[in-house]
This record gives C-alpha cells, structure tokens and sequence, in this order.
C-alpha cells in the first residue's frame, strides 16, 4: 500500500507502526486499521496513553530505570529491601525479574554492557554510579544480573573486578537446568555448569 | 542400534519447492547431473545437526527464493531409543529455529540427537590450504564428539575480536582487559581440551585392517607446546599485551594451533601426497570418527559423502563401500552417474536428481 491509497496520515501511522519490535510492513497495517476501526476503544485511548508517556516518561536519576517518576517507583518503594541492589543490562530484564517477583531489593540498570567491536566501554555505561552506590555502607549485596554471553559476563567480570575491596558481597546468576529439564537433552557444558553450582537440599 | 533417518522433506530448500524421500535402506545413492541439486538434499540433512551446514552457509542462502517464504527440513529419526520427528527452518530473515518431536528446542542441542558427518569436495583441499581449514576440519570433529564445543569455539571468538579491538584501538585499561582475558582463557581453555580429546579419540579409532592409510595427526603451535593451564594461560595474556599491543592482535591462543597431519606408511607430509591419497586420508580420519563416536554413543552417525567417489578408482570405492556397510552408518552418497555406485550391493537405495522448470526433483532410481 502506498499513500495514493490512503491519506498521508494514515501512512505514517502504519510507516511507523511496522518499527515496532515484532512488527513489519504488513503486520503494521494490520495493526493499523485494528486501531482505526475501534477508535473509541483503542485509537484514541492509545494516542492518549502515548502523549502522556511521552512527555512524562524519565529516567531513575538512582538507578536508571524508565518510569514516569524521578527517582522512581522501585527506589522509592519503602517495602523493598535497601541492601540489596540487583544490576541489570536493560530495563527490560528488570521488568523480566520483576514478574518473577523473585527478588525484593533495588535495582541498577546499566544501559548497555561493554563491547569493545560495538565501540561500548565503561565510560558509556552505568558503572561509576553503581559504585558510588556500592560505597553506601547500608548496601550489603550486589547481584550481578546480566546475560551469559561473552559481552555479558565480561561486564559482570569488570563490575566485579571493579567492587573488589568495597564492603558488600558479589553474586552473579546461577548456570545450569532449566526448570522442567530434562539431563539427556543438556548440552555438557550446562550440565557441568550446574554441577559445579548445585546446592544442597 | 541405529541412527537412520527414514523419511526426509524439504519445503522451500534451495532448489526444491519440495521434495519428499522415504527411505528404507543404510546406504543411498544419489545420481544426477552437475547443479541438479544433490548436494542440496544432504546439506538438508546436515542442518539436522548444530551450525552452518555442510556447505557453512549463510543463514539466508538457505530459503528457495529470497523474498516471502521461510524454508524447512523435517526427517523422522530412528535413534537407539526411540523414533523422533525432527524438524528445523525459518522464517524469512530470522534464525533457524529447530524442533523435537513438535517440542521446540535449542539448535545446539540437536547435536546431541543427530550425529552427522560429511566429507566434501571443498575439505579435498585441506591439507594443501592454511591452518585456519584445518583447525575448522578439527573443530567440526570435536562438535561431533561434544556438542558444546560450537558454544566455546564462537564464545572464545567473539572475546578475541573485542580483545584485538582493544589493542588496536589502544585503549588501555586493564580492568576491561582482564575481564575480556577472563572470557578468552575459559572458552580457549574448553576449546583445547575439545580438540585434544577429539584427536585422541580419532587416533585410536584408526583401524589397522582399514584399506584406507592410517594418518597421523598431532596439534602444533605454541599453545599446543605449552599447553598452560587456566592461571598460566591467563598471565600469558597479561604479559604478552604490549607486544600483543604492536600486532593489533592477540599473538598466543589456540586460534594459532594447526593439525599437522601425516601419510604414516609412507612417513610423509598430507600436503605432500597425491591428490588421491589426501582423500584418502579423509576418508580414512572420516571413517574412524565416525567408528569412534560408535563406541561413544552406540549407534554410528550418519555420514554425508559428497562426490565422494571421485579421486577414487574402482577397487577403491569397492572397499569404501563395504568398510561403510561394516561400519553399519548410514550413508548418503552423490555422483554424477550410477556407474560410480556399481560395487553397491542391491540392499543399496538409489534416487535420480534431475532439474526441470519447476526447481529440483529427486525419485527413487
């Protein structure tokens, strides 16, 4: 479809609808005329929604997550637990942790992890603040939340390396069986990585 | 015990719009003339397995045409335990995905369900080529024996780039560096060990009453000589940065190592053999992989034989041909023409590949 076919409007709409994560040029006018055709359930609740998060939206001066207040809602929750702080890539694996309701502290995104052929170093990255967070003697633990690629563990590696001497206590994600796995379908190293931390019952 | 497939279907492969095999026998044979797809029908069969295919293609060179459809490859599997229905493919522009018995699950893991092997035209070169081919030949072995040893291989590449990229930069701290190190030694470390066993296990798996030359093959290089453990290796790295600094890259690892390989009979370099004899000894290292990972799992892995009668004169492919049926794998063969495949014995399954306008066709001879 092209703009002779509809408005100019409704273009940009699907042009920018088919960036979306997940999203191409005909799921975008999918979505496109869905949202037309319930403009008073979806469209216009929709463009409200987003006008109002635009011009809300703002990032953790603490720990730099996305939330529509500063500092935000997890470092001002009173019920969180104030020793624990849990780093974290992105804020989409702290929206993932989150859902597993699994841990109770506060969080630290860093907003990328270091990759020397992606031209990311610790300058770019939420680390200096993490540390001055560290040095708060109330913090007791840190736990280093990032993926298992090679980026990933090396940004934990360099955290680590970098807390060394501070107070508090350094943990990083456990490797191993996933939850309704099976031995015989693991790969050796995955097996081996849980071996090496299995835990006692 | 067995590994064998039994039916195989491509949709949207290469040059097939489709194509659907049963297939009843350990050994087939595949007919056609050049370009008319035989090739394509085993490289299916190798993506039943972790990586790039035998052809170590890109992921988009897979799918029929470039635009719209996503390609698949579905085969059902008789394995020791139990027939399994395995199927892999993807969507136009997106990662293959694989599937087990309609349960999807990693690509890496279909290592540990289908073991495959194959010999190409393209490794006929590997002796006289540089050492990068060689370690790939090696590596290949080592993922037969142990899956994960694709995971440490791209692992320990990708802390390299970022490490040379450092060093040619000349950024200079050595938090990141270490960090980077720390990444590097433990993939290298998983991957030289991978090799090591899979050598091992290859030379002992050589059979002396083999028609085929028993070669003998050891790791050269630094790394190799040294062979460091993990804390070695690690202030081996920390104390090579500024030379490693001047060559904008890392100077000492197993990516340098090379598989030094001999004709034992005749005492003499593979690289200086005759063009017969160098496949020979592939097929000869080829035959004891596959013998080795017999006794390791208890079935023989499929084997994937490409032109592989070429090189070889009649007597020859006889003996193949029977060393394969002792073997008890089973084998996917390509040739130009039947006349190649005479001394296969009539249990042997035959199919002619041809090419019409609609793409490939491939039927029972």
């Amino acid at each position: 479809m092209n703009s002779n076919q509809t408005g100019d409007e409704i273009q940009r709409l699907i042009d920018l609808l088919a960036k979306l994560p997940g999203l191409g040029p005909r799921s975008g006018r999918r979505a496109a005329l869905h949202l037309i055709k319930k403009r008073d359930l979806l469209l216009e609740p929709l463009a409200r929604a987003m006008a109002e998060v635009a011009d809300k939206v703002t990032e953790c001066a603490v720990c730099g997550a996305v939330d529509t207040r500063d500092p935000c809602s997890i470092c001002c929750d009173p019920e969180r637990k104030a020793d624990a702080i849990c780093v974290v890539e992105e804020a989409g694996d702290l929206w993932a942790l989150e859902r597993t309701g699994a841990f109770k502290g506060r969080y630290h995104v860093l907003g990328g992890v270091l990759s020397a052929l992606d031209g990311v170093g610790p300058e770019d990255l939420r680390i200096p603040e993490l540390a001055q967070r560290a040095s708060d003697p109330a913090i007791t633990e840190i736990v280093l939340a990032l993926n298992a690629t090679v980026d990933g563990q090396t940004t934990a590696y360099y955290i680590a390396d970098a807390l060394e001497g501070s107070n508090v206590s350094v943990s990083g994600l456990a490797q191993g069986v996933p939850v309704g796995g099976e031995l015989d379908y693991l790969d050796d190293g995955t097996i081996s990585a849980a071996f090496r931390q299995r835990k006692t019952f | 015990m067995t590994l064998a497939l039994r039916t195989l279907r491509l949709i949207a492969f290469r040059s097939y719009a489709r194509a659907d095999l049963d297939v009843g026998a350990n050994v087939i044979a595949l007919a056609g003339p050049n370009g008319a797809g035989k090739t394509n029908i085993l490289e299916a069969v190798s993506l039943l397995a972790p990586g790039r295919g035998l052809r170590r293609a890109q992921p988009t060179d897979f799918a029929r045409t470039q635009a719209g459809v996503g390609w698949s490859v579905t085969a059902t599997l008789d394995t020791p335990t139990d027939p399994t229905l395995l199927w892999t493919g993807a969507e136009p522009e997106q990662r293959r995905t694989a599937k087990r018995d309609e349960k999807t699950v990693s690509v890496l893991s279909l290592g540990r369900i289908a073991r495959i092997l194959w010999l190409t035209p393209a490794l006929d070169r590997v002796f006289a080529e540089g050492p990068a081919e060689r370690r790939r030949f090696l590596d290949r072995i080592a993922l037969s024996f142990a899956p994960e040893h694709a995971e440490h291989a791209s692992r320990y590449e990708k802390a390299m780039r970022d490490r040379n990229r450092l060093l040619k930069d000349g950024i200079s701290d050595p938090r990141w560096m270490s960090a980077l190190e720390a990444q590097l030694v433990e993939a290298g470390m998983g991957m030289a060990a991978g090799r090591r066993t899979a050598l091992a296990g290859l030379l002992a798996a050589q059979d002396e009453e083999s028609a085929f030359p028993r070669a003998d093959a050891v790791l050269e290089g630094e790394f190799e000589e040294e062979t460091p453990d993990a804390e070695t290796y690690r202030a081996r790295l920390f104390d090579a940065r500024p030379r490693d600094g001047l060559a904008g890259r890392t100077l000492f690892g197993p990516h340098r190592s090379d598989l030094a390989v001999r004709y034992a009979a005749k005492d003499t370099p593979a690289s200086a053999c005759s063009t017969g004899e160098q496949k020979a000894l592939l097929v000869s290292l080829i035959l004891a992989n596959a013998r080795a990972l017999t006794a390791q799992t208890s079935a023989p892995p499929i084997l994937l034989l490409d032109e592989i009668a070429a090189h070889f004169d009649a007597g020859r492919r006889a003996l193949l041909f029977a060393e394969i049926e002792t073997l008890g794998a089973q084998a996917w063969m390509t040739g130009t023409e039947w006349a190649l495949f005479e001394a296969l014995g009539s249990s042997a399954q035959r199919f002619t590949v041809k090419e019409d306008e609609a793409g490939s066709v491939v039927e029972p001879a």
